[in-house]
């Protein structure tokens, strides 16, 4: 398991010679004149080994860039390990991503506390580290981590549209929060805040929680419902949210609902839940949902499915993880495509930080992708939604986050 | 149960026959060379194996020599790690006075433990300490707490530099520093459990009213236990900080206590050395597991653990020992 | 008033959950002084058979039949090729194994079905009864709970084999040498157990959503309500798993805030099994020496 390559490095002198002889050898480490290495970690196991999808959509997607011929006339060699969704074990990936494969970049690693481990080490190394697979909103602090860019809009910027939308229709709500106890969820109860400001207290009359680990939530509905709240904001994952929308109906108890867009798959959430149950849910969405028949003939879903019919036969179409990923890799082509023949890291990140209205192909109309170097926000745009029996009816602009 | 203590007693005898002060510091001086010969990855890989192994040798000494079960030390892992980055971040501790610290809180909290444990055996002990195990990343996010823990968000510390005269990487460094804290309570751990002390927890596992009856305080050595065991695992927690740099509720979820556990039983219940195995096998098959299987990691991880199992049912080093002993 | 009556109704309707899987423990560990870990995720890989099944055309109720045949099955088998050869292993090894299974069970459950959330069927309609407290489902999957309790209790009490299996499990040898045949005893106990684990498994669905870490949560407290009412009580796992549901709801919604409702749940029962360690309905086991 411990490789001996660099023994005979070791013998000459310390393991930092090793490396900089590696460097030596090759211009940009992870670049050859056939070859380009990306390095990403996910969780293949574990308790988020849902999100296992995304990685294996990756692998795919950039299997059919080299069926296709590569980018700039090189090869992607896409390396992806597991982590686990446990931060010490994404440490000892990255590292062995970067010291031992010497890949160019990283690219969509899985998770906050994962990144947020190794967010020092990568910047210290001058590595990029792009479009992380997180909405947290930290993702984007481009002075003190020029090296870390982030991808979809953030939970707290999504929350904030939830919050403006609230006062503009309801601005005698009194608002209920549920949220996972952690920093998905935490960072909704944070947009709320940012949205109502001084009447947060006023607006807000309950806020639960409750952890990943619960079996249901219906105690926390119960209080939620004791307490008279009339508009809910749910911040839950899947399972969650569809055990939410199903014991409101068995409760009869009908509150204006906001439901995060993490939870809206018409096949994965809804349908379990109940169809019915779900009319005049509200969301804000930016990615199209291959469950939603609106979608049947949009040419940019045809492209994704022809590539999982392709590419990943046999695999679940319902789930969102695959459209997320695909729209992902598209992006990081894109960077590659900018970038030419020059592979630098350098240059990766100039590209990766200069995006100009990218549009992939499984993101909602209006939505693209746009980055500067002093915005590290590459999605920041979404439009409200509701659920209206049989589809996701958009209303309203598209809306631009602050993403600052 | 009684089969299960022979055996465990049987390895026990095995750690305590006398190794040799060689064939250690043969040993002791491999591995201290191994910091000139791999790259900082590898270091850090080996960094992570020491604090499990540490960690693990605290669980030997409660489940080994005391019989009493725990499928929580991840929690004390935790208190050790987040002491030392609280410290470290907060207070602006040097890393190496962190060590003892947290080998105090740890001991408390092991102590504080170790009393309703008196009353739980088996199961039920083993049902309260998964339960800590589960509800300390709660409390850890728990916003009266937040401030020092720094919640969901955790904590980012700096990682230590060696000091200005010795030529090497912060890597080889931590490596060594580890090393030799490992060492040193490895030591400690042999001459605790070789003696009298030793002799009284396998009294206690073995025949708890015979021991009574020899006027040995059952209840002081078992809590007694659990402060030590808890101690060592809160140290090593508080070098894995070190090592990874980061703390944060998720790195300390019920993974990591059942991580704890495994290394337990594949390095052997009752010996010293066999915390070291338990180590290196909990940070490396589970890459080997990713290796051959994307879809289903856990499912080959669990197949190794399963087999290792049936091929040497009393761990690495218990079967070890008793090869040993049979050429001999 | 009326907030604490439904806090109280659906802390027993999830009670029902624990109470249903807290059977299976009691039944694994009645034949077997085992717990086994696996029993969560092995009840959740049988919830999935029965989805296969009920999509492939099955009735609610044939597929139901199958699973819990086929679950005794692979029980049997389990017990057979896996836990036999480590009969005489320490308990610890044995430990490693469960830990083993759990991890082959959850991942291969999650490589083979997906990760997506899905729905499971009830037989029991799904009407909200007594204005919202209670749906028809929970009123359905208590009764059953309540059947498989009655089963199990009647087993041990009054049949031989039950009878036969309770000796096997306290006293092996003597057991043998009047004729008891300890293996097949052991694995009609898994056996017994993982069918229970799949109707419990099937009651819960409906509820929690199926995913392939639908057990994971639930095994801790079931586990918790099995001792809390005593292991070896199947009367007692039940309102012990009840109890808890009741506990958690009420510490979460008025004393500690649902942030520490777990922990307080814990600290509660932990506080009753030290002044009763053998559960409130267990029977005291008496050491001899």
């Amino acid at each position: 398991m411990i490789k001996r390559r660099p023994l005979l490095g070791g013998m000459l002198a310390a393991g930092t010679v090793a490396l900089s002889g590696a460097r030596a050898r090759a211009a940009t480490p992870g670049v050859t004149a056939t070859e380009i290495k990306i390095g990403n970690t996910e969780a293949y196991s574990g308790p988020a080994s849902a999100y296992g999808m995304i990685g294996k959509t990756e692998a795919a997607f950039f299997k059919m860039v080299n069926d296709q011929g590569g980018v700039n006339g090189r090869k992607i060699n896409f390396i992806s390990y597991d982590d686990g969704y446990s931060p010490p074990r994404t440490v000892e990936q990255v590292r062995k991503l970067i010291e031992q494969d010497e890949v160019a970049c990283l690219f969509n690693d899985l998770g906050t506390p994962t990144n947020t481990a190794v967010e020092k080490y990568v910047n210290a190394k001058k590595v990029p580290h792009l479009f992380l697979a997180t909405g947290a909103n930290k993702w984007g602090d481009y002075k003190r981590y020029p090296w870390t860019i982030g991808f979809q809009p953030s939970y707290r910027t999504e929350a904030e549209i939830y919050g403006k939308h609230i006062t503009a229709a309801t601005p005698k709500a009194k608002v209920g929060i549920l949220y996972q106890n952690d920093d998905f969820g935490k960072d909704y109860v944070n947009g709320l805040k940012d949205a109502f400001g001084d009447k947060y207290d006023t607006m807000v009359i309950k806020a639960v929680s409750y952890e990943s680990t619960d079996p249901t939530v219906d105690s926390q509905l119960v209080t939620l419902q004791s307490a008279g709240v009339d508009v809910l904001v749910t911040a839950a994952i899947p399972k969650f949210a569809a055990q939410v929308i199903k014991k409101l109906a068995d409760m009869a108890w009908k509150p204006q609902h906001y439901l995060t867009n993490v939870s809206i798959s018409v096949g994965a959430v809804l349908k379990p839940a109940g169809l019915k149950n779900a009319v005049g849910i509200i969301t804000g969405a930016f990615i199209k949902d291959s469950t939603d028949a609106r979608w049947a003939n949009d040419p940019g879903m045809k492209e994704w499915r022809a590539f999982m019919d392709k590419y990943m036969p046999g695999t679940d179409q319902t789930d969102g993880n695959t459209i997320y990923g695909y729209a992902a890799g598209q992006t990081m082509l894109q960077v590659l495509r900018q970038c030419g023949s020059d592979l630098s890291r350098e240059n990766i990140m100039r590209q990766a930080t200069n995006i100009h209205d990218f549009v992939p192909a499984t993101l909602l109309p209006g939505v693209k992708v746009a980055t500067s170097p002093t915005n590290y926000h590459p999605i920041r745009q979404m439009q409200l939604a509701k659920w209206n029996g049989a589809h996701w009816e958009n209303f309203g602009d598209v809306i631009e986050g602050s993403g600052s | 149960m009684s089969g299960n203590t022979l055996a465990m007693a049987r390895a026990a005898r095995g750690a305590g026959q006398p190794a040799g002060l060689l064939p250690t510091a043969v040993v002791l001086a491999v591995l201290a060379a191994l910091t000139f010969f791999l790259s900082g990855y590898q270091l850090f890989q080996l960094t992570t194996a020491i604090a499990y192994g540490i960690a693990i040798l605290g669980l030997v000494i409660l489940t080994g020599y005391t019989g009493q079960i725990s499928l929580g030390h991840g929690a004390f892992y935790a208190i050790g790690a987040y002491v030392t980055a609280i410290l470290m971040s907060v207070y602006d501790v040097p890393y190496w006075a962190t060590l003892p610290v947290s080998a105090v809180v740890c001991a408390i909290f092991g102590l504080l433990l170790g009393f309703p444990a008196l009353r739980l055996g088996g199961l039920y002990l083993a049902l309260t300490t998964f339960g800590l195990a589960v509800a300390l990343p709660q409390l850890l996010k728990h916003p009266l707490l937040q401030d020092w823990t720094g919640g969901v968000q955790g904590i980012v510390i700096t990682k230590p530099d060696p000091p200005a005269w010795l030529k090497l990487t912060p890597d080889q460094w931590l490596y060594l520093f580890s090393l030799a804290v490992a060492a040193v309570l490895f030591v400690l751990a042999r001459n605790l459990l070789r003696g009298r002390i030793g002799r009284a927890f396998i009294a206690v596992r073995d025949h708890p009213l015979a021991a009574e009856a020899m006027g040995i305080d059952i209840a002081m050595v078992k809590t007694g236990a659990f402060a030590v065991s808890a101690l060592y695992t809160g140290i090593a927690g508080s070098l894995g900080a070190i090592a990874v740099q980061f703390v944060a509720p998720d790195s300390f979820g019920v993974f990591l206590s059942i991580a704890l556990f495994v290394g337990l039983v594949v390095g052997g219940v009752g010996t010293i050395g066999g915390a070291l195995f338990g180590a290196l096998f909990i940070v490396f098959v589970p890459n080997v597991a990713a290796d051959i299987s994307k879809a289903a990691p856990d499912a080959v991880y669990g197949a190794i653990l399963i087999a290792v199992m049936f091929v040497m049912p009393a761990g690495v080093a218990g079967t070890l020992g008793r090869l040993l002993a049979r050429r001999s | 008033m009326a907030g604490l009556l439904h806090q109280i109704l659906s802390g027993l309707a999830t009670g029902g959950i624990y109470a249903s899987v807290a059977l299976a423990l009691v039944m694994i560990y009645q034949a077997t002084h085992h717990v086994n870990f696996a029993q969560g995720e092995m009840a959740t890989f049988s919830t999935y058979l029965a989805l296969m099944f009920i999509n492939l055309g099955l009735p609610y109720w044939a597929a139901f039949v199958v699973t819990v045949v086929l679950s005794f099955a692979l029980g049997v088998v389990i017990e057979r090729v896996l836990m036999r050869p480590m009969a005489n292993a320490p308990v610890l090894a044995s430990v490693g194994v469960f830990i083993g299974l759990l991890l082959i069970f959850n991942a291969s459950t999650g490589a083979i079905w997906d990760y997506t959330t899905k729905a499971f069927p009830t037989p029991f309609g799904d009407r909200p009864l007594l204005g919202g407290y209670i749906s028809g489902h929970e009123l359905g999957s208590t009764a059953v709970t309540l059947v498989v309790l009655l089963l199990v209790y009647v087993f041990f009490r009054y049949t031989r084999l039950g009878l036969a299996m309770r000796a096997a499990a306290y006293n092996p040898v003597s057991s043998r040498l009047v004729g008891v045949r300890v293996g097949w005893m052991l694995a009609l106990g898994w056996g017994l157990a993982a069918a229970i684990g799949a109707v419990a498994g099937m009651m819960v669905a409906p509820i929690v959503f199926l995913d392939p870490n639908m057990m994971g949560g639930i095994l801790l407290y079931a586990f918790a309500g099995a001792l809390l009412g005593g292991i070896t009580s199947p009367l007692g796992a039940v309102i012990g798993g009840f109890s808890v549901g009741v506990i958690e709801n009420l510490a979460g919604a008025y004393i500690v805030g649902t942030e520490l409702k777990l922990s307080l749940a814990l600290v509660i029962i932990v506080a009753v099994l030290v002044i009763r360690p053998s559960g409130l309905m267990g029977r005291t086991i008496v050491a001899r020496v």
